[in-house]
């Protein structure tokens, strides 16, 4: 993306809009949203199959499509637009990534042909109870035993970690801190030991688990000891790819509230006729379309595995994250009194908003992250 | 004749500037081999100093005569908004009168529409031209006049019918500055600089074939130099950028420039100087304050993020795409980045902000930021009307209910004081 779409892109972007207005409409979120496992297995199948979307940006090489960041992001954009509820931000962003950045050749050719056919769905397990994440919030313990490792500790605010087949976890030699004795492991989410509960979420399109392990016995995925780098690389790229999901939330909440201002008459002309909300309306415009000149910049800058990616990963993620937050709130003011009621579906994206503002850090963690980077 | 190529244009334009380009040539003298050329204005019309070429040969051009560093036609201040606008308005005897000599850059002129009582709302202008014993005689007074003090000629617009629509009670004159009746006063703004004068037109005379178009018709013709300002803005002042050579036209146009940019010279600090703000925070040591950090953070992201949009409009218009919503965006972000700058500014100075001049961090020039920052949102259109710009033109909401655009402009409610 050199600032602008290609036909190509532009025309994924349309099918695949055409594509979620049928299978993700607010009423099927609704639906999807007070069922456990959160989504629709037939869609995600859908989804897989006759579009290929886990593959998006997986390598040819690994069964995948061979595209980049940019898609993926235009993907993550209409998917966050729709309130797409599937595990494929866990699977398609964070444990796709961790395993290209992290496993080695075989390992790849193992594991990745099943993600991309969406026949395994995966997830990253970093976080833990402290909410951290970086490789310093890290303090589940990886032992090496005769044939493999053993896990112990507990993760939190997993996505999807209570439906994934398979969970990437990241863990430590005991003793260590920091970035150092730090590795990537799988686990079979039918390993012995495990035990997966599903957190309640004030976002309930955002499934997020409580994993505990005992003893969970796990494969090293790539080097020993060699993990920082690559989940530092994984969580850039994740940024870069929620803030595409944020600004295509925020967009959605932006032209919901448009359209109602247009419709509500109040003394004897629609509201939109006041300056007051025309002004509002041009402020999140700008606001939208910066967090999405980000996000773009970003998704480029991830493609070309670009030298200032840490710095605008963290940039991108900070902007959408601000963004959608505003337009959330103000999409719910624009509304009125029924913006705050639970039939009206600008809660659904606005509690979005505010699970995305935290997932992955805050706005003011990337800020601060942003500052250490910037060499420029 | 055969369609003019990349290639054909190349090469002619490189024989003639090869065989005419001489940097000892007094500029005056240059410029008027250029015009007659063809080659200094190679997109006017070929009845007109130009070749008739489409714009992108037009850059082939001034590819050629950038490759040998030879000097182009008289490029800045409002000279050029008044060749496009008599270029598509003017009567013969006005292109004969004024382009050549708006080309070779021996008349400066000036834009005479901006009124203590009408800002963004141009139209409402009570200057007024009233045609007595076969002349329009004007009165009234203009204001936010760039370049009035050195310009021959203005752009002038004056209401000439007060019973007509606001609109169309309105014309458009060339009126030379230099008479008598013409009174230019330099306007201080509250950064100590003087960019702009105040224009007084006291039974300042016009003959009658300066009008441009109809009498009547001068909201249309402004309307053309407002597109012209809007589109060529920045482009004009890009390309005025003295080079340091050694010659007698490269001296000649530094000094041209350097008068026409003067007027200019804040705006680095007008736009919050965004590049010093890391410089300046690691050398107060406000670097390492957790809060300021998280305030340079954001004045960065919002700065970054507005460069990236700018960009993103331009790719979509070099594609000839439909422009987009991120086109109308440009100035209220630049507005919003200026702001915030200051606002960082002032964080990394503490009590260094309270000083000024040499007092100040860098010779004053943040000190500057801070008192001339306040101007980009006024400017161009404040924020208000741009946000009212975006909102009606791209969010197709409903517009401003008006009352003054129907019946006898003498009738509307106006401004009596500025």
């Amino acid at each position: 993306m050199q600032f602008t779409f290609t036909e190509e892109q532009e025309e994924f972007r349309r099918y695949l809009r055409r594509f979620l207005d049928a299978k993700s409409p607010a009423v099927e979120v609704r639906r999807l949203m007070e069922t456990e496992d959160g989504y629709d297995p037939a869609v995600w199948r859908q989804l897989c199959t006759d579009l290929g979307l886990p593959a998006v940006q997986i390598p040819e090489t690994y069964g995948g499509q061979g595209f980049g960041f940019v898609e993926l992001g235009i993907a993550l954009e209409e998917m966050g637009r729709a309130l797409l509820c599937a595990p494929y931000f866990a699977s398609a962003v964070l444990a796709s990534n961790a395993i290209l950045n992290a496993g080695t050749e075989e390992q790849k050719r193992e594991l990745l042909p099943p993600l991309a056919a969406g026949e395994v769905v995966a997830t990253l397990a970093l976080a833990e109870e402290s909410g951290r994440w970086d490789s310093a919030g890290i303090a589940m313990t990886a032992t090496r035993t005769g044939s493999g490792y053993t896990l112990d500790g507990v993760k939190s605010f997993v996505l999807d970690g209570h439906t994934a087949g398979l969970i990437v976890v990241a863990a430590r030699r005991a003793g260590t801190v920091g970035d150092a004795g730090l590795s990537l492991f799988t686990v079979d989410a039918e390993a012995p030991g495990l035990n997966r509960r599903l957190l309640r979420s004030a976002d309930a399109t955002r499934k997020l688990a409580r994993l505990e392990f005992s003893g969970v016995p796990a494969g090293l995925l790539g080097k020993e000891g060699a993990a920082a780098a690559p989940l530092a690389k994984t969580l850039d790229q994740a940024a870069v790819c929620l803030a595409s999901e944020m600004v295509g939330g925020a967009e959605h909440l932006r032209e919901s509230a448009l359209e109602y201002v247009q419709m509500r008459m109040q003394f004897g002309r629609p509201i939109a006729s006041f300056q007051a909300i025309k002004h509002k309306s041009a402020e999140l415009l700008l606001d939208v379309e910066l967090a999405k000149s980000a996000a773009y910049y970003a998704a480029q800058a991830a493609d070309d595995d670009a030298d200032d990616l840490p710095a605008v990963a963290s940039l991108a993620k900070a902007c959408a994250a601000d963004a959608y937050t505003r337009t959330a709130i103000e999409a719910v003011q624009m509304h009125g009194g029924i913006g705050f009621t639970w039939d009206n579906d600008t809660h659904l994206w606005f509690k979005r908003a505010k699970s995305s503002e935290v997932f992955l850090g805050t706005p003011a963690y990337h800020r601060e992250l942003m500052m250490q980077r910037w060499n420029g | 004749m055969s369609e003019p190529t990349e290639g054909s244009v190349r090469q002619e334009s490189r024989n003639w500037l090869e065989a005419n380009w001489d940097p000892d040539l007094s500029l005056v003298e240059w410029r008027n081999r250029l015009v007659d050329s063809g080659w200094g204005a190679p997109t006017w019309p070929v009845a007109w100093h130009g070749r008739g070429l489409s714009d992108p040969l037009g850059r082939v051009v001034e590819a050629e005569m950038d490759r040998i560093g030879a000097v182009g036609v008289a490029r800045t201040g409002i000279r050029n908004l008044a060749a496009a606008t008599i270029l598509v308005h003017g009567t013969d005897m006005h292109k004969e009168k004024f382009l050549r000599r708006i080309l070779t850059g021996e008349d400066t002129w000036c834009q005479l529409f901006s009124e203590p009582g009408c800002g963004s709302d141009l139209a409402g202008a009570t200057t007024r031209a009233d045609f007595r014993g076969n002349k329009w005689i004007v009165n009234g007074q203009k204001v936010w006049t760039t370049s009035a003090h050195h310009a021959q000629y203005g752009l002038l617009l004056a209401r000439t019918d007060w019973d007509a629509p606001k609109h169309q009670g309105l014309s458009f004159f060339i009126i030379d500055i230099e008479q008598p009746g013409v009174d230019v006063q330099p306007l201080r703004q509250m950064n100590g600089h003087a960019s702009f004068n105040q224009v007084f037109f006291t039974d300042a005379e016009i003959a009658p074939e300066f009008i441009l178009s109809e009498t009547g018709n001068g909201w249309a013709v402004a309307t053309t130099t407002l597109m012209h300002e809007r589109r060529g803005a920045d482009s004009l002042r890009r390309y005025a950028k003295a080079s340091n050579r050694p010659g007698r036209v490269y001296e000649e146009e530094a000094a041209e420039i350097a008068i026409q940019l003067e007027p200019y010279k804040w705006y680095p600090q007008r736009a919050g100087r965004v590049d010093l703000v890391i410089e300046r925070a690691k050398a107060t040591g406000a670097f390492d304050d957790p809060a300021v950090r998280q305030e340079i953070a954001k004045l960065l992201t919002l700065s970054r993020a507005a460069e990236w949009t700018a960009r993103r409009a331009r790719a979509m218009q070099d594609r000839g795409g439909p422009q987009g919503p991120e086109g109308s965006l440009g100035k209220l972000a630049a507005s919003n980045v200026a702001r915030m700058a200051a606002r960082v500014h002032t964080l990394i100075a503490g009590a260094d902000a309270m000083l000024a001049g040499p007092d100040g961090a860098l010779d004053g020039v943040i000190a500057e930021v801070l008192v001339s920052v306040p101007a980009v949102s006024i400017a161009g259109g404040t924020d208000e009307i741009q946000k009212n710009i975006i909102s009606e033109r791209v969010l197709k909401m409903p517009k401003e209910p008006r009352s003054d655009t129907k019946g006898p402009f003498r009738d509307v409610p106006r401004n009596t004081v500025g």
